[in-house]
């Protein structure tokens, strides 16, 4: 069964190189625009011919952590305002143009970068770039915009943070216990006060220092032909101006030297909940220590074969859930250095914190003497591979994945080359990683909750 | 705020060019259409199997009809869905999960009132161990004493954590608003009655409901369909039924009337939820439906979200999307507001009703809204994924792959007139509602409004 499965595993990942990385083709403009052009598989003997899709990413090099104190939640609030309008495009004209065309749009804003996306049809390929470089070049802000855009972003944060159980948890609440620095802290939602004082001013000064062509990554993927759409690259973003390219600062801290306390009083939960925060190997400099973590990650919670959900969920009734895995907002290799290792559960009010991470420290213990079993690896191998294959037969999800690692990493390739990485991880890797997540230098964020009435309606 | 100098904001909304003309559209390239399979088995499970795709993997739902009238079904089937892949003859729960673990697989059991659902994915090649695993417990589950007693404790609590969420306690004050004691409108079970079922209950269910007649299975991936057909046949020869699984009652027709406020303690934003009675997905008139609701509020371009987001900045997000059952459809519309904007919000959602049926939507509306609704069946089903959630969804509705197929052109052909006409579901008067908040801050507002109950 096992031998069975590791043939498998490496088949597939040589596979799923061949597919997803039909070796994207990259060009930069003279502007310093970098361009990664992924087409569909080119039409072999036995491919079916992709469906008439395109998808266009553009990914920023400045996330939430390069917001100004006092300014918390500024780069997800500039985010909106790229949507409201630029030199070609009235207010509202970028949703019409895009849906109207039969597509869908979105941006989001991380830690490290933001990233605006667009799925057409791919006779609206020119039409898209067009959209993109519009805005890139030349943004419309004006203060009618700006006030519109923090109020709807209040109500974003009302509904997702304030007026919802464990709102927040753990991505805003977990990194102010486990870090010091104001880039690392700081929520990346952002403070009302701070949002309702943001000027036209700061936004203009936002867009000039990070929002430069050099600063960005364009990504056009899927039903395309790559001279086709080099010339169409060229033709919309060529003239886009140069500007300088803002140095992008280190964020790294020193680790804490105790283990670090925080509680949070939530009115609307109806269970304590837990948060514990590692620091990460440098997703960057060291890839193949990270991805042990990611591994790791796997073999606590995933599935319920998983040594967590066997211990905390089904022998000892500790806890409702448990979520253990890389990155802080929920996917590994989402942001640069430094980067969190999260263990989230909700428990019975019955049951004291101390016991949940007694219990996940003697579990990490166990990992750390004696390593994964053989079989625990090629469950991860062959599930993590299962995945990837599943997002990228989504485009969206390729597209954004080839821009954010060809922004973070500088090799889009990659994106590729992950499911071997991961299947060359061995048990004394995960056994290593599971050792280096040591009580003392780790954060704990409890969830308390504090109403009577259970939540429910009245 | 970065120190350096910068041009003014004028100053980067203007180039020396000036502004550019929009690229027109080139010619549209048609989609391949998947080869699809669609079959009833000697068992009466209805089979759907389609090649798609670009990646070596399978996708699989299976829908058996679960409905059922007796208060306490929702209690024990859920302990069902929770319980169903935790053990057989041959598997315990870990085995199950290593097993599927093995071909890149996995799958997942969920209720509602109308259905048992299970989905799933494995690699491709994998397909024999997913159908496998997948037949083990729809013929053999156990029910292990210790699984069911666990996973009950831990719905008690999950249960709690769903009823803390603002749009479940909204969903359901509006299901139990439009549809009374109807078997729909209970889709949280009560934890009391969670706590109460037995193993026995369980087993009993499971042989009494969990039929292949009536129930449809599909699955869409790197697959020959008839080699698919064939393995769903021979992988589920031992799963057989006399009787039919049991689908939901009729529903009573939506109508019109007061949005009921309901109080949630500690609440800083408001859900407002309407609904309406409109067509099946099958009748004749929804392709001009599905024009108008999109103008309505069914996507970002829409007069709604332009007018309560983009002008007025009173919600995040605004939607107006159809509830399709066997033979019904509704049109569903929710927003959620701050509290000092509950009042003004509502009444411009009603003002937009309003507009739509008696100001109906203009040819460009049309046209934006006919593109979208073309070219959102392109996207949905690229994927595997969402090509087999598709079918699922038409499945259930007694349509197939032809109707996907052939749904662009009953799109082209819609005219303004009839969009108009179809617009006239929206009058004000045909929508109820809920409205769940701080029912202290937004009671003399509402009451002042008129058409809303108060506590």
């Amino acid at each position: 069964m096992v031998a069975r499965v590791l043939t498998a595993r490496t088949e597939d990942a040589r596979r799923l190189k061949d597919m997803v990385e039909p070796q994207p083709h990259r060009l930069t403009l003279p502007n310093g625009l970098r361009v990664v052009l992924a087409p569909d598989a080119e039409p072999g003997a036995d491919a079916p011919g992709g469906p008439p899709v395109v998808g266009i990413s553009v990914h920023y090099d400045v996330g939430f952590r390069s917001e100004p104190q006092g300014r918390t939640g500024f780069a997800h609030l500039f985010e909106h305002l790229m949507f409201q309008g630029s030199e070609s495009l009235e207010k509202l004209a970028h949703f019409r143009h895009v849906q109207g065309s039969g597509g869908i749009f979105n941006g989001s804003t991380h830690q490290d970068y933001t990233d605006y996306f667009q799925v057409l049809p791919s006779n609206a390929l020119e039409r898209g770039l067009f959209l993109e470089a519009d805005r890139m070049r030349a943004p419309r802000i004006t203060e009618e915009n700006l006030r519109n855009q923090v109020d709807v972003v209040k109500e974003e944060i009302r509904l997702n943070v304030l007026n919802r159980p464990y709102g927040g948890f753990p991505w805003i609440l977990l990194p102010p216990v486990l870090y010091s620095t104001f880039a690392n802290a700081h929520n990346g939602y952002g403070d009302f006060t701070d949002l309702e004082q943001a000027t036209v001013e700061d936004c203009a000064a936002f867009f000039d220092t990070y929002y430069a062509p050099g600063n960005a990554v364009l990504t056009v993927a899927g039903d395309i032909d790559v001279d086709h759409a080099a010339e169409l690259v060229h033709k919309h973003f060529g003239d886009v101006p140069a500007r300088p390219v803002p140095e992008r600062p280190s964020f790294d801290e020193p680790y804490p030297e105790t283990q670090q306390w925080g509680r949070h009083r939530d009115p609307h939960a109806p269970l304590p909940a837990v948060a514990l925060g590692y620091r990460l190997p440098d997703p960057v400099e060291e890839l193949d220590s990270y991805l042990a973590n990611v591994v790791l990650g796997e073999i606590l919670t995933d599935g319920d074969a998983s040594r967590l959900q066997q211990r905390l969920v089904y022998r000892d009734s500790l806890v409702v859930d448990i979520h253990a895995g890389a990155g802080l907002m929920g996917a590994p290799l989402d942001a640069r250095n430094p980067d969190t290792f999260t263990i989230t559960a909700a428990h019975s009010p019955g049951v004291s914190t101390e016991r949940v991470m007694e219990a996940v420290d003697s579990e990490l213990d166990r990992l750390a003497t004696e390593g994964p079993t053989s079989e625990e690896l090629s469950r991860v191998a062959a599930r993590w591979s299962a995945e990837l294959y599943r997002d990228h037969d989504r485009l969206i999800s390729r597209t954004l994945d080839l821009g954010s690692t060809e922004l973070l990493h500088g090799r889009a390739e990659l994106v590729g080359e992950l499911p071997e990485r991961v299947g060359a991880v061995t048990a004394e890797d995960v056994a290593a990683a599971a050792k280096a997540l040591r009580p003392e230098t780790r954060a704990v964020l409890e969830i308390e909750p504090t109403n009577d009435s259970e939540g429910g309606a009245a | 705020m970065t120190g350096a100098t910068h041009r003014s904001a004028e100053e980067i909304g203007r180039t020396e060019r000036g502004p550019r003309p929009l690229p027109e559209l080139g010619e549209p390239r048609p989609g391949r259409q998947p080869e699809v399979v669609d079959t009833v088995l000697d068992n009466g499970l209805r089979v759907l199997a389609a090649r798609h795709g670009s990646v070596p993997m399978v996708e699989l739902r299976l829908r058996i009809p679960f409905a059922g009238d007796d208060p306490s079904h929702p209690a024990r089937a859920e302990v069902l869905a929770e319980t169903l892949l935790t053990g057989t003859e041959r598997r315990d729960r870990v085995r199950m999960d290593t097993d599927l673990a093995a071909v890149g697989g996995t799958l997942q059991a969920s209720v509602d009132p109308e259905r048992l659902s299970v989905t799933g994915d494995a690699l491709a090649s994998g397909m024999d161990t997913l159908l496998d695993v997948l037949n083990d417990a729809l013929t053999g589950a156990t029910y292990p004493e210790h699984e069911v007693n666990g996973e009950r404790e831990r719905l008690v609590e999950r249960i709690t954590v769903a009823r803390s969420q603002p749009r479940v306690i909204a969903r359901e004050e509006l299901q139990r608003h439009r549809y009374g004691g109807h078997p729909f409108a209970r889709e949280v079970p009560q934890a009391a009655d969670v706590a109460e079922v037995t193993t026995e209950q369980v087993r009993e269910l499971h042989r009494r409901a969990v039929l292949p007649r009536g129930s449809t299975l599909v699955l869409v991936g790197d697959v020959d369909p008839h080699e698919a057909v064939d393995a769903v046949s021979r992988a589920f020869s031992g799963w057989q039924s006399t009787g039919s699984a049991r689908e939901l009652p009729e529903l009573p027709p939506v109508e019109g009337g007061d949005v009921r406020l309901v109080h949630r303690e500690g609440a800083v934003q408001s859900q407002l939820r309407f609904s309406a009675q409109a067509v099946p997905r099958t009748d004749e008139r929804y392709p001009a439906l599905q024009i108008a609701n999109l103008v309505f509020g069914g996507y970002f371009s829409s007069r709604l979200v332009e007018n309560i987001r983009e002008d007025k900045g009173y919600t995040y997000g605004a939607h107006s999307t159809f509830e399709f059952t066997p033979g019904n459809g509704t049109i569903l519309v929710d927003a959620d507001t701050a509290s000092e904007v509950t009042a003004a919000a509502l009444l411009e959602i009603r003002y937009e009703f309003g507009r739509l049926a008696l100001n109906p939507p203009t040819t460009a509306e049309v046209e934006s809204a006919r593109q979208y609704a073309i070219g959102g069946l392109l996207t949905s089903t690229s994927s595997q994924a969402g090509l087999a959630s598709t079918l699922m969804n038409l499945a259930a509705l007694g349509l197939g792959q032809e109707w996907l197929a052939s749904h662009p052109d009953r799109l082209r052909a819609v005219t303004v007139d009839e969009v108009a006409e179809a617009a006239r579901w929206y009058v004000p008067t045909a929508f109820t509602g809920v409205v769940v908040g701080d029912a202290d801050q937004l009671g003399g507002q509402l009451r002042g409004l008129g058409g809303v109950t108060l506590p």
